[in-house]
């Protein structure tokens, strides 16, 4: 565990030690807004909460991750520093925890840099906290589900831009599992069983009940293991080919 | 201890390293050579636990890498190939860094770590020789029992060369190093044992010296001319010689080399030879072989 301490503050200063870090958060804040004033239409509506706010983050998600995420592995396969991280005494597992979890921390401190317009709505009305509270742990896991698939697909190539676009892909999929243009594909062919599963692996279905306020633990238990399988995936990838 | 035994790896068809068995004890400096391609790198990261043999095994210190690998990688420091790293963190991030991982501690964290000159400079802005240095230094900051070393002198000046090459004489001693190079001139300066690796497969173990008496030239005379004018006479005359199998000639410089007949001695006889044709000389020497050209045929 101590090495995931490590690895995890390594990565995350390097985050900041580039643009990366600046130009992620700033624009990921000026998206959120726009969202939130023009498509959302927060003044319009007359009521006091985040809802316009939270309602888009699963679609600046889909494209704002994976754009953290692709770097996870694939930029340690080409620049090859990938080998010197795995000739140290450390295991696989702590690497790929220790990573994602600067990531994840990452995302946090951008999704906590929104909060003046937290402070806003406070000032205009009187919303429910305890919600916007929930929302804002929805958008985090809904965050870390996001960077556990882009970080499994990261590792599967060395190429940043294959694993942006393979994480796009693989983020969608899941985003619209419950909806006819996931499900239409596996309708045909698949069992009624299947497509229920499949239904049910929906993020926006689990995002959205927890945005609305309502923290239960089967969405809680679906994130944690959606974001669990997408690592030890992360693991798999690696072990099976380091040297890629 | 550095141990393999019967080593392979297959990379879909293609077979990189193929049935390596070898074992390195303290004091020695392996030297790995072989052309590019031959399996060098392929090895060195199977040792490392970097790449997964197909079969085999190799121990590190009494480690089994695949079953042990945080034992085997603990007592190793390695230097991968290109000397990768983490090109936006400064040098002394970087190695406090490794440092952190190797868990070193304390008082003996400080004095690692203590050596003057370390940059507060990124890597990536480095020139290459730095880069290796930085490189070399991650191998070494915790003072491990056993070093491998991916071309650690390539792209380097004759002058960082010459250093790396000296803190490896330097470390020799009382560490067992394995170096992986295709400059020949580095067995010499370096190395007490030599594997040569083609395709995969270990083509000759030897000492350096041993290698070199593998050569042709071993024990075979060269011979400078004064004037150039003489060279074909003293061809004649040498090549009558009964001790002699084989003379070269470089019309270029005016040299000429006699191979003897296996086991044959012929310096004394070609001394007297030239003092008795009257030969001006420039020079006289005996070779001890030439590495490269046993390089050449046993590799190509």
């Amino acid at each position: 565990m101590r090495n995931v301490g490590i690895i995890m503050r390594r990565e995350l200063a390097s985050y900041f030690a580039t643009p990366l870090a600046y130009v992620f958060i700033l624009i990921f804040l000026v998206l959120a807004n726009a969202f939130t004033f023009y498509l959302g239409g927060f003044y319009e509506r007359g009521q006091a909460d985040l809802d316009p706010f939270f309602t888009f983050h699963p679609w600046l998600y889909l494209f704002l991750i994976p754009a953290i995420s692709m770097k996870l592995w694939a930029e340690e396969r080409k620049s090859g520093s990938i080998e010197l991280l795995m000739t140290q005494p450390v295991e696989l597992w702590d690497a790929v925890l220790g990573k994602f979890l600067a990531a994840w921390i990452f995302t946090a401190l951008a999704l906590a840099l929104t909060f003046p317009l937290w402070i806003a709505v406070n000032y205009l009305g009187s919303p429910d906290n305890g919600a916007i509270l929930a929302a804002y742990l929805g958008s985090l896991l809904l965050a870390g589900g996001f960077l556990a698939i882009g970080s499994c697909m990261s590792a599967l190539t060395r190429n940043q831009v294959v694993a942006f676009i393979l994480g796009v892909a693989g983020c969608f999929v899941f985003l619209l599992a419950g909806f006819p243009l996931v499900l239409d594909v596996f309708r045909s062919w698949a069992p009624q069983v299947l497509v229920d599963a499949i239904a049910s692996l929906s993020f926006l279905t689990h995002f959205e009940s927890i945005a609305k306020g309502v923290i239960d633990v089967r969405d809680l238990l679906y994130f944690a293991m959606l974001i669990g399988f997408f690592l030890l995936a992360t693991a798999i990838a690696l072990n099976l080919r380091k040297d890629l | 201890m550095i141990k393999t035994e019967r080593l392979t790896k297959h990379y879909d068809s293609l077979t990189a390293v193929e049935d390596v068995s070898f074992q390195v004890g303290p004091g020695e400096v392996l030297g790995f050579l072989g052309p590019n391609g031959a399996g060098k790198t392929t090895t060195m990261r199977m040792l490392a636990g970097f790449v997964t043999p197909t079969s085999g095994s190799a121990n590190i210190c009494g480690h089994d890498v695949a079953r042990e690998p945080l034992a085997a990688k603990a007592a190793l420091g390695y230097l991968p190939e290109g000397a990768p790293s983490y090109g936006e963190m400064t040098v002394r991030r970087f190695l406090a860094f490794i440092a952190d991982l190797r868990a070193l501690e304390g008082a003996r964290r400080e004095q690692r770590l203590a050596h003057g000159g370390v940059l507060d400079q990124t890597i990536e802005t480095l020139s290459k020789g730095f880069r290796r240095r930085v490189g070399l230094a991650q191998a070494i900051v915790h003072d491990p029992p056993v070093l491998i070393l991916d071309e650690p002198t390539d792209g380097l000046d004759p002058n960082q060369k010459h250093e790396v090459r000296t803190l490896i004489n330097d470390m020799a001693r009382d560490k067992i190093i394995v170096i992986s190079t295709h400059i020949l001139e580095e067995v010499d300066a370096v190395c007490t044992r030599a594997i040569i690796i083609s395709r995969g497969r270990i083509v000759a173990d030897d000492s350096p010296a041993g290698l070199a008496a593998r050569s042709r030239y071993h024990n075979a005379v060269s011979m400078q001319l004064e004037e150039p004018g003489q060279l074909a006479r003293a061809r004649d005359a040498v090549a009558g010689l009964p001790a002699v199998a084989q003379v070269e000639v470089s019309e270029r410089d005016a040299r000429l080399t006699a191979l003897p007949r296996s086991g044959a001695t012929i310096l004394p006889a070609l001394s007297e030879l030239a003092a008795r044709q009257g030969l001006k000389l420039k020079e006289l020497h005996l070779e001890s072989g030439r590495l490269d050209e046993v390089f050449r045929s046993i590799t190509a």
